[in-house]
C-alpha cells in the first residue's frame, strides 16, 4: 500500500459539469477511495479561489498528489500544474480528469454520466500514485527561421522577422517570389493595383541582408525539433548563373521555343523555354525549365547561351542540396484555385468563351497575354455581355462545402472593371449571398449596384451552346433559376467567368507529412485552436500562414504572416524553451541489446552502444510518443509520466465498478 | 440478454488527434454513447498488447484504440505501428474465443469529433448485442485454467 | 460470364437490331446472354401511369422468373426503360416491405415469389463497361471506325436516378463516349447527351416531342456528328422515325443515322452489317458509314479550331 495523500477536486464549471454529473455524490463518493486524504468539489476551480483551495490543502494537509477532475487537459493542465509548483509540489504530480468536454458535453444521460465521472476519478487516483516527479527539460533555439512559400504571407513574415535583426531562410518553388498576388491586376476594395503593392515588398526581400532568398527550391526533409531542425533543401537548378547573370533578358528573347505558360498565365498567355514568370520578377534571374528547352529534349539550339553577354547561361548546372540549420517553420504556401472541369455542366474546357476568374484576372492584367483588352476567346471579339458564377465548387456539398470568402469581391471587382474598360458592356452577377463581409467591403458592393450590374439571385444549373430560342445561335447560355422571381430563365452572354474557389495546395498532404504535421479532409492544414491560435500547429515550432490555412484575403494573410514572426520572434528572444520530461528512458542493466526498439524510432533518437551492446535513448532528439516503450520485449524502457504502472493503475480505476465482479484474481501483487 | 446490460469500452485516445477530436465532439455538445471510458496517450503507439488484455481482463467488454490518420501521426508514424500491432493481436484474441468486434482500431483528426463520436456509438451498439465478455468464462474456462479454443479461420489462412 | 437475358418487347420488334448486335458481339465478348423463359412485358411508362401495383407486379414477375431460373445472379436488359422499371421495382420491393408483400401475394397466384435483391439488374452498357473492359473490346476491335464521327446519346435514363448505383456522372456520363474511342471512332462533343428524346410525347404532344427531337438533331449537327449512338431502343425510335418529321415541322434537313452502340461495336469487330441489323432504320446509315475502312488520319483537334495567332489557348480536357 501507498503512502501517498492525494487530494481530490471535482469542479462544477458553472453547470457545465454540475448541470449533467452529480459533483458532490462523486465528490463524496472519491473521499472513500484509498489513499485520498481530501475530497472537496467546487463552482469554478480554475479560479483564483480555486486553485487557492488547492495550494491550502497542499500547505496544510501535507499532500503529495492532487487530482482535479474538470474540463480537458488541453484546457486547464498548465494552469493546475503552476498551481501545485507554487504550492511547492512538483507539478508532475498532478493528474486531470476530463469529466466535461469527455462527458458532462458528451451525453445527457446524468446517470451515466456519473458513473463515468467516478471511473475516471478513479482512474486519476490510482494513476496520480504512482507519478514521479519530473523537470522540464531546457532547448535552445536556433535564432534562424525557415519560411517556405514567397506570396505576401510569406514575404510579410520573411521582413518582420529579418527587420526584427534574425535571419531568415525564404524557401519559393517557383523561380520568382510573389505568389498569387503577382498575378492579380486591382485589389478589392481599393482597387490598388496588386504589384504596385507587392513588388516594393518583393525588392525589400531581395536586399534585406538577413534574407536568403532561395528561389526554384524545395524542401525536400526535415529532421530535428523545435529550436533545433535541420532542413534539406534542393536547390534546382537554373541553368543560369546567378553571379553573371545582369537580368538584361536577351536570352528570352532569343529562345526559339514558346509554350503555354500554366502558371504564372493561367494557362492564358505564353513563355518561352527560359523565362521569368513576370517582369518585375525578384530574383530576376530567367530559369530554363528543361521539359520545353529544345536543348535538353533534343540537344540543339543553345540560342540562349549564343546571345548571353554575360556568359551566364550554364547547361552543366546541378541542383544543389543544401541542409539548413534553423530553429522555427513558418509554412506560408498558399492556395490552389479550384478546378472547373470537375464541374462539366459549366463547360468550362469544351465552350471556348468560359474562363476562370484566374484567367480573367491576367486577361484584365495591362502586363497580362492580352495587354489588359478584355477579349473572348479568339483573341479578338470583346464580349457585349459577361455573366460572372459565383460559387463555383464552394458552398457545394459536391465538391467544396466552404465558402472561399474571396470570390464575391473579386466577382464584383470584376464587374467595375468591365465597366470600366467596357462601358457598352452588359455585366451579371448570379449569386447565392453576398459576402462582403471585412472594412469596405459593403461599401464596393454598393458601388457596384450604382454601376449597372445586374444581380440575379440563383445557381446556374449550367452554360451550355446548343441554342433553342431565337437570338441564342452563337451565343453562350446560361440556364439558370432566378429564385426572387421563381423563375427558371435562360440568358444568351457572350462571355462566361467562373469565380472559384479557393482550394488548398494538391500537394498539401505531402507537405504536411514531411513537415509532421495535420491536414484537414480538405487538404487545408490543422491549426492549434481554430479560434485562439490559427497560426499555431500541433507541431511544436511550426507555424502556418495565410492561405494554406484556410480561404482569406490578403489582408488576412499579411496578419497570419506578422503573426507567426511574433510568434517565432517571441520564441528566439526566449533563447531557451522549457521542453515537457515526456520521454523515454532506457534501463541499460535491463536491456538484452535486441535492438528492436532503433529501429522504431521516427526522429533516431536511439543509438545502440556496440560495446556494451545496449541501446540508450537521446533525451534531446526522443518526442515521448511511446512506441519504444510498447515494444521493448524486456520492458526495458520506461515513458516518463506515461509508465506502465501508471497506465495499469489507470485501467484498474476506470473498471472501478466491474471489477470486483468480472476481473481475474491477478497473479501479479501490484 | 438482460436489457440493463450496457457495454463499457476503455477507450485509448492519442493525444494530438483522437484525444482533440473527443475534446471537441464535448465542445460541439455532441452526444454519443456514454460507455467509452478514455485514456490518453501520447500516441497510440505507446498501447500495448498488454493494455488492451489487462482492461479485458479487469471487466471492459471492449477496447477502443483511437489515432490520427495514417500520414498524419504526430510522431510521423506511430499509428503505423500500431496497425501492425493491432492486427496481431486479433488473431491472438480470436484464439482466446475473443469477438473481433471487441477490440477496435479507428482513424480520427482533431477536426473530426463526430468521426470519433461516430465509432463510439457503432461499438457500443455492437457489443450490447454481443453481450458482456465475461473473461473468466470466456478465456480461462470454468475451472479456471485456460481453455483452446479451435479457431478455424486461423486454419484457412495458413 | 453469364447473365440472365431480358430483351424486353421492343427487341423483339422495333429494336430487332439492338438484340442482333448484341448477341453479335456477345461471342467475342465472352459474355453468355441467356434469355430468361416466359418474361414479359415490363410495361415502360404507361401502366405505371394507370395501376401502380399491377404494374409492379408484372415487373416484379421478370425478377422472380429470374431468380427462379437460377441462370445468374445477374440480369441484363439492353433497354433502359426495362432497365430503370426492373431496377426501381427491386429497389421499392426492398425499401418497403409491405410492398414485397403485395406484389408477392400477387405473384404467389402464379405460383412465384421473389426475394428483393436476389437479383441485381444492369444495363448492356454497364457490363460491357465495366464487366468486360475496355482492354477486352480493344482486342476484339480488328476493322476500327476511323475517321466516323460519333455522338454519344444516353439518354435520361441509364444514368439516373441510379437505383442500382450510380453507372456515371449523371451530368456529364463519359462510359460510351471511352467504349466509342476504343473502337477507334472520333467521339465528338454532345453536350445534350443526356437529355430527353421526348420519350412517348411522340403519341401525346408531337409538338413538344418534334421539339424535343429537334434539338438533340441540331446539337449533333451543330458538332458534325456523322451518326448518333445510342443505348436505348425509345431514344432510337424517337431520333430515328421521327427525323423526317422533324424535319417536315420545322423545315430543317438534318440527316444523322442513330444506330445502337452494339451495332457499331460490331462494324469494328469486323462483322458485316446485314448481321447487326444494319439497313432498317428510316434514316439510311450506309452512306454515313462508308467512311469507316478509309483509313483517315485523326484529326484529334476540335471542330472550332482556329489557327489564328491572336488567339487565347484553350484549357486542357483530360481525353478520358
Amino acid at each position: 500500500m501507498s503512502e501517498e495523500r492525494v487530494g481530490v477536486y471535482i469542479c462544477h464549471c458553472g453547470s457545465n459539469i454540475a448541470g449533467t454529473v452529480a459533483v458532490e455524490e462523486v465528490s463524496q463518493w472519491a473521499a472513500g477511495l484509498p489513499n485520498v486524504v481530501v475530497s472537496r468539489d467546487y463552482k469554478f476551480m480554475c479560479s483564483s479561489l480555486g486553485q487557492e483551495l488547492v495550494e491550502k490543502d497542499i500547505k496544510e494537509l501535507g499532500l503529495t498528489r492532487v487530482v482535479v477532475a474538470a474540463c480537458s487537459p488541453h484546457m486547464h493542465e498548465r494552469t493546475f500544474r503552476a498551481t501545485c509548483e507554487r504550492a511547492g509540489l512538483n507539478p508532475f504530480l498532478f493528474e486531470m480528469a476530463n469529466i466535461r468536454e469527455l462527458d458532462s458535453w458528451a451525453t445527457d444521460d446524468r446517470v451515466a454520466a456519473t458513473q463515468k465521472a467516478k471511473a475516471m476519478v478513479s482512474a486519476a487516483v490510482r494513476r496520480v500514485i504512482h507519478h514521479q516527479p519530473l523537470q522540464l527539460l531546457p532547448v535552445n533555439i536556433n535564432p534562424n527561421t525557415l519560411i517556405v512559400g514567397g506570396g505576401i504571407a510569406g514575404i510579410t513574415a520573411a521582413l518582420e522577422i529579418a527587420n526584427a535583426g534574425y535571419h531568415v531562410y525564404l524557401v519559393e518553388r517557383e523561380p520568382s517570389i510573389g505568389g498569387h498576388m503577382a498575378q492579380l491586376d486591382k485589389t478589392f476594395p481599393t482597387l490598388d493595383c496588386s504589384a504596385c503593392i507587392l513588388t516594393p515588398k518583393m525588392v525589400d526581400v531581395a536586399q534585406n541582408k538577413n534574407i536568403t532568398l532561395l528561389s526554384w527550391s524545395q524542401v525536400e526533409a526535415v529532421e530535428g525539433y523545435v529550436g533545433n531542425f535541420t532542413v534539406t533543401v534542393r536547390k534546382k537548378a537554373r541553368h543560369v548563373n546567378e553571379e553573371k547573370c545582369t537580368g538584361c533578358g536577351i536570352c528570352i528573347e532569343k529562345c526559339p521555343k514558346r509554350v503555354i505558360d500554366e502558371v504564372f498565365e493561367a494557362g492564358l498567355g505564353y513563355r518561352k523555354a527560359i523565362y521569368r514568370p513576370f517582369p518585375q520578377a525578384v530574383p530576376k534571374y530567367p530559369v530554363i525549365d528543361t521539359a520545353s528547352c529544345i536543348f535538353f529534349q533534343r540537344g540543339k539550339c543553345k540560342a540562349c547561351q549564343m546571345f548571353c553577354p554575360a556568359e551566364a547561361i550554364d547547361f552543366e548546372q546541378q541542383d544543389q542540396i543544401l541542409k539548413l540549420e534553423v530553429g522555427n517553420i513558418i509554412l506560408a504556401t498558399g492556395y490552389d484555385t479550384f478546378d472547373p472541369r470537375r464541374i462539366p455542366q459549366y463547360g468550362y474546357g469544351r465552350l471556348a468563351n468560359v474562363f476562370t476568374s484566374l484567367e480573367f484576372e491576367r486577361m484584365v492584367n495591362a502586363a497580362g497575354p492580352t495587354g489588359g483588352r478584355i477579349v473572348l476567346r479568339d483573341g479578338v471579339t470583346t464580349p457585349k455581355s459577361v455573366a460572372i458564377i459565383h460559387c463555383v465548387g464552394s458552398r457545394d456539398k459536391n465538391y467544396n462545402e466552404h465558402c472561399s470568402r474571396v470570390c464575391c469581391m473579386y466577382s464584383l471587382k470584376f464587374s467595375h472593371l468591365l465597366h470600366e474598360r467596357l462601358p457598352d458592356a452588359q455585366v451579371y452577377e448570379f449569386y447565392i449571398d453576398i459576402r462582403a463581409t471585412a472594412k469596405r467591403y459593403e461599401e464596393f458592393y454598393h458601388r457596384i449596384l450604382e454601376e449597372g450590374t445586374r444581380f440575379i439571385r440563383g445557381r446556374v444549373a449550367e452554360v451550355t451552346d446548343a441554342a433553342r430560342l431565337p437570338g441564342e445561335e452563337g451565343k453562350l447560355i446560361v440556364q439558370y433559376e432566378d429564385t426572387l422571381i421563381g423563375k427558371q430563365r435562360r440568358l444568351p452572354v457572350d462571355m462566361v467567368i467562373l469565380s472559384v474557389g479557393m482550394e488548398a495546395r494538391r500537394d498539401s498532404r505531402e507537405l504536411a507529412q514531411i513537415f509532421g504535421l495535420g491536414c484537414e479532409y480538405n487538404g487545408f492544414f490543422i491549426e492549434r485552436h481554430p479560434k485562439l491560435d490559427p497560426v499555431n500547429t500541433m507541431t511544436e515550432g511550426i507555424q502556418i500562414a495565410g492561405a494554406c490555412q484556410g480561404p482569406m484575403a490578403i489582408p488576412e494573410a499579411v496578419a497570419q504572416g506578422a503573426a507567426a514572426a511574433a510568434r517565432v520572434l517571441s520564441l528566439i528572444s526566449q533563447g531557451t524553451v522549457m521542453m515537457e520530461p515526456v520521454r523515454a528512458h532506457i534501463d541499460a542493466e535491463k536491456c538484452s541489446g535486441c535492438r528492436i526498439c532503433n529501429n522504431l524510432c521516427p526522429y533516431n533518437a536511439i543509438v545502440f552502444h556496440e560495446d556494451r551492446k545496449v541501446s540508450e535513448v537521446i533525451t534531446a532528439l526522443c518526442q515521448g510518443c511511446g512506441a519504444c516503450v510498447a515494444a521493448c520485449p524486456s520492458a526495458a524502457i520506461t515513458g516518463a509520466h506515461f509508465t506502465d504502472e501508471q497506465v495499469m493503475a489507470q485501467i484498474e480505476g476506470m473498471l472501478w465498478d466491474v471489477q470486483p465482479q468480472f476481473a481475474v484474481t491477478s497473479t501479479e501483487t501490484r | 440478454m438482460d436489457n440493463s446490460y450496457e457495454p463499457i469500452i476503455v477507450g485509448f485516445l492519442c493525444n494530438w488527434c483522437s484525444y482533440r477530436a473527443a475534446d471537441l465532439a464535448g465542445t460541439s455538445r455532441l452526444h454519443y454513447a456514454p460507455n467509452m471510458r478514455p485514456i490518453r496517450v501520447m500516441c497510440s503507439a505507446r498501447v500495448e498488447p498488454q493494455f488492451v488484455l489487462k482492461a479485458l481482463r479487469e471487466g471492459a467488454d471492449g477496447v477502443l484504440i483511437a489515432g490520427c490518420h495514417p500520414g498524419e501521426c504526430h510522431y510521423v508514424d506511430g499509428n503505423i505501428k500500431t496497425l501492425r500491432r493491432y492486427e496481431l493481436l486479433k488473431r491472438m484474441l480470436r484464439q482466446l474465443g475473443i469477438e473481433e468486434e471487441r477490440v477496435q482500431l479507428v482513424w480520427a483528426a482533431a477536426s473530426e469529433g463526430n468521426v470519433l463520436a461516430d465509432a463510439v456509438n457503432r461499438m457500443t451498439e455492437q457489443l450490447r448485442r454481443l453481450g458482456p465478455l465475461r473473461w473468466r468464462e470466456t478465456v480461462l474456462g470454468e475451472d479456471g485454467r485456460t481453455v483452446e479454443h479451435v479457431d478455424d479461420t486461423m486454419a484457412k489462412e495458413v | 460470364m453469364k447473365y440472365g437475358y431480358y430483351p424486353g418487347c421492343s427487341l423483339e420488334r422495333n429494336a430487332a437490331a439492338y438484340h442482333q448486335s448484341a448477341m453479335a458481339v456477345a461471342g467475342p465478348l465472352g459474355i453468355d446472354l441467356i434469355e430468361i423463359d416466359d418474361w414479359n412485358c415490363c410495361g415502360a411508362t404507361e401502366y405505371f401511369s394507370i395501376n401502380l401495383l399491377p404494374a409492379y407486379a408484372l415487373v416484379a414477375r421478370n425478377l422472380a422468373l429470374a431468380q427462379h431460373q437460377g441462370v445468374s445472379d445477374q440480369l441484363v436488359a439492353p433497354c433502359s426503360a426495362c432497365f430503370l422499371n426492373l431496377t426501381k421495382t427491386d429497389r421499392y420491393m426492398a425499401d418497403s416491405p409491405k410492398l414485397a408483400a403485395d406484389i408477392n401475394e400477387a405473384l404467389a397466384a402464379g405460383g412465384l415469389h421473389y426475394t428483393p435483391g436476389s437479383v441485381r439488374v444492369r444495363h448492356l452498357l454497364d457490363i460491357i463497361v465495366n464487366d468486360v473492359g475496355y482492354d477486352v473490346v480493344a482486342a476484339r476491335v480488328s476493322k476500327p471506325l476511323i475517321g466516323l464521327r460519333v455522338a454519344a446519346y444516353y439518354g435520361c435514363l441509364i444514368v439516373r436516378p441510379g437505383y442500382g448505383g450510380m453507372l456515371d456522372d449523371p451530368e456529364h456520363p463519359t462510359i460510351m463516349d471511352k467504349l466509342l474511342r476504343v473502337l477507334g471512332a472520333e467521339v465528338v462533343d454532345f453536350p445534350l447527351r443526356t437529355q430527353c428524346c421526348g420519350g412517348h410525347m411522340t403519341q401525346i404532344s408531337q409538338e413538344v416531342a418534334y421539339e424535343m427531337i429537334r434539338r438533340l438533331l441540331k446539337n449533333a449537327a451543330d458538332y458534325e456528328a456523322d451518326v448518333i449512338a445510342t443505348a436505348c431502343p425509345m431514344c432510337q425510335l424517337n431520333l430515328d422515325a421521327y427525323q423526317a418529321n422533324v424535319n417536315q415541322f420545322f423545315k430543317t434537313d438534318y440527316m444523322i443515322p442513330v444506330l445502337y452502340f452494339t451495332q457499331l461495336m460490331g462494324l469494328a469487330f469486323g462483322a458485316p452489317p446485314d448481321e447487326l441489323g444494319i439497313g432498317k432504320e428510316f434514316v439510311d446509315a450506309r452512306p454515313a458509314l462508308s467512311k469507316i475502312g478509309v483509313a483517315m488520319p485523326s484529326s484529334g483537334t476540335p471542330r472550332r479550331s482556329e489557327t489564328s495567332k491572336e488567339a487565347l489557348p484553350m484549357p486542357r480536357l483530360e481525353e478520358e
